[in-house]
């Protein structure tokens, strides 16, 4: 059975239930809804003010991060006096002034093999907003073994992508992608940046599919990848077909519970904007003041893109972007010391390992990037 | 001649280019060329062995080249390739 709508109910939906695919009872099955949006970030905070907008009866929110300023400039659910606060703390309370007759449960941890099961349980639906493909896997594998529809959407730049994996209809998420890109090959959004309106545009569009859903009308993306380009301005679809080999979605699986998917994807289970080289490769902001002071010849390499170099730069370094590194190593002397730098230390360690395996021993990466190099040497540099 | 569109993440290794006309009467010669046009997209197509890698999604139009022919797909001249990368910003 349906739950009622009271008068108030009826008041504030009065223009969904006048859509004759909504209706009365659409309205309803709505409220009977119950969704699970995991992250509440730029995916989570359009598809979390949306859900409890059009009355999702109940909403839950997985993230265990806390609103930091460089979020504001895309996660609208979050303003300036919430900095600090548990996001999935900011986006209830958002929520539930937009409508306090919705039930909001907050989830504020890391989304794991070890804990997805027993969150996910009480939700019919789940809504991908996560940042890293660790999480990706696992929120795919879970719906395939659980046989709950996975809304996704993913963002890069100017790029965004959304589709319905629904394993019980269509292909999943590993029949695209079966395998991740290796580590560093994708840049995240923390490293590669992301235009604020493109999660604004990309949540819309999974709020939208999950409403429909439930409420099962219209065409949905299940089987169909959407491509979106702000740029350019273009919305391209592909065909998606399920694939006969698939590991977790196929009639003979391998994967029947939830493996460790860090270990997967050879990447930790978040947004990667922070790069080590490991023992023995990296220097610190202090350290490289230091040997820098000693004056004995060091040479600075900047791996960022040349646009960045606008907003911050080290005096004396030589720049060569990531990209372009494989083909300039002859400007280099591996009988040299240098040391490597980019925003936050992630190219240059990719830049660290393309060197060392071709051969280069002398060479270091500075930890944390220009960044560090700002808060702990320089403040006169902007932190970006 | 076919032209083949490049990914965002993958633009840095071409150039900057967005699309790239490629020469190929299939879309494994059209990925040689390609490749032959830009050395440093080659690692991040192909594995060692010189196969396609498992995470580069080559679509010909609408439809994935996995479930046409593969790399033996035949290519005429206005088809469209696009590269799909795996992204998985959202944050």
């Amino acid at each position: 059975m349906l739950p009622d709508l009271s008068h108030d109910e009826i008041h504030r939906y009065s223009r969904h239930l006048l859509i004759p695919e909504v209706g009365l009872e659409g309205q309803q099955k709505l409220k009977a809804a119950s969704v699970l949006v995991i992250g509440t970030g730029g995916l989570g905070s359009p598809v979390a003010l949306y859900l409890a907008a059009a009355g999702i009866g109940r909403i839950g929110l997985v993230d265990y991060d806390v609103v930091d300023f460089s979020n504001l400039q895309r996660q609208v659910i979050h303003g300036e006096s919430k900095l600090g606060a548990l996001k999935v703390e900011s986006a209830r309370e958002r929520m539930l002034d937009i409508n306090p007759d919705i039930q909001v449960d907050i989830y504020n941890e890391i989304f794991t093999s070890e804990n997805a099961m027993g969150i996910a349980e009480p939700y019919d639906l789940i809504i991908d907003g996560t940042d890293n493909f660790p999480t990706r896997y696992l929120v795919n594998d879970l719906c395939v073994l659980t046989g709950k529809p996975n809304v996704y959407g993913s963002i890069f730049r100017f790029d965004g992508q959304a589709s319905v994996f629904y394993a019980e209809k269509g292909p999943c998420y590993r029949c695209l992608f079966p395998e991740p890109p290796p580590p560093g090959l994708v840049p995240s959004c923390a490293e590669g940046g992301v235009l604020g309106i493109l999660p604004g545009t990309i949540g819309t569009i999974q709020a939208t599919e999950a409403i429909k859903q439930i409420l099962g009308i219209g065409e949905t993306l299940i089987g169909k990848l959407l491509l979106y380009n702000a740029l350019d301005m273009t919305f391209d679809f592909v065909k998606l077909r399920k694939n006969p080999n698939c590991l977790v979605c196929s009639d003979h699986p391998e994967v029947t519970e939830l493996i460790d998917y860090e270990e997967f994807c050879g990447m930790p289970a978040h947004d990667q904007d922070e790069g080590s080289a490991g023992e023995g490769w990296d220097i610190t902001a202090g350290e490289l003041q230091e040997r820098l002071a000693e004056g004995n010849g060091l040479r600075l390499i900047d791996v960022r893109e040349p646009h960045e170099l606008a907003i911050s730069a080290l005096e004396g370094a030589d720049v060569i972007p990531l990209g372009q590194l494989a083909s300039r190593m002859h400007e280099l002397d591996s009988a040299e010391e240098i040391v490597l730098f980019c925003k936050m230390g992630g190219r240059s360690t990719r830049a660290l390992e393309v060197l060392v395996s071709a051969g280069f021993r002398k060479v270091k990466n500075l930890k944390g990037g220009i960044n560090a190099w700002a808060e702990e040497v320089d403040p006169s540099l902007p932190i970006y | 001649m076919p032209t083949l569109r490049i990914p965002t993440p993958l633009r840095p290794y071409a150039e900057g280019q967005t699309e790239i006309s490629v020469q190929g009467q299939t879309v494994g010669e059209a990925l040689g060329d390609l490749t032959a046009q830009y050395p440093e997209l080659k690692k991040h197509l192909f594995s060692d062995a010189g196969e396609l890698r498992a995470f580069v999604n080559l679509f010909l139009g609408e439809e994935d080249v996995r479930h046409l022919q593969g790399v033996d797909t035949p290519l005429n001249e206005d088809d469209k390739l696009r590269i799909i990368p795996s992204i998985a910003g959202g944050r």
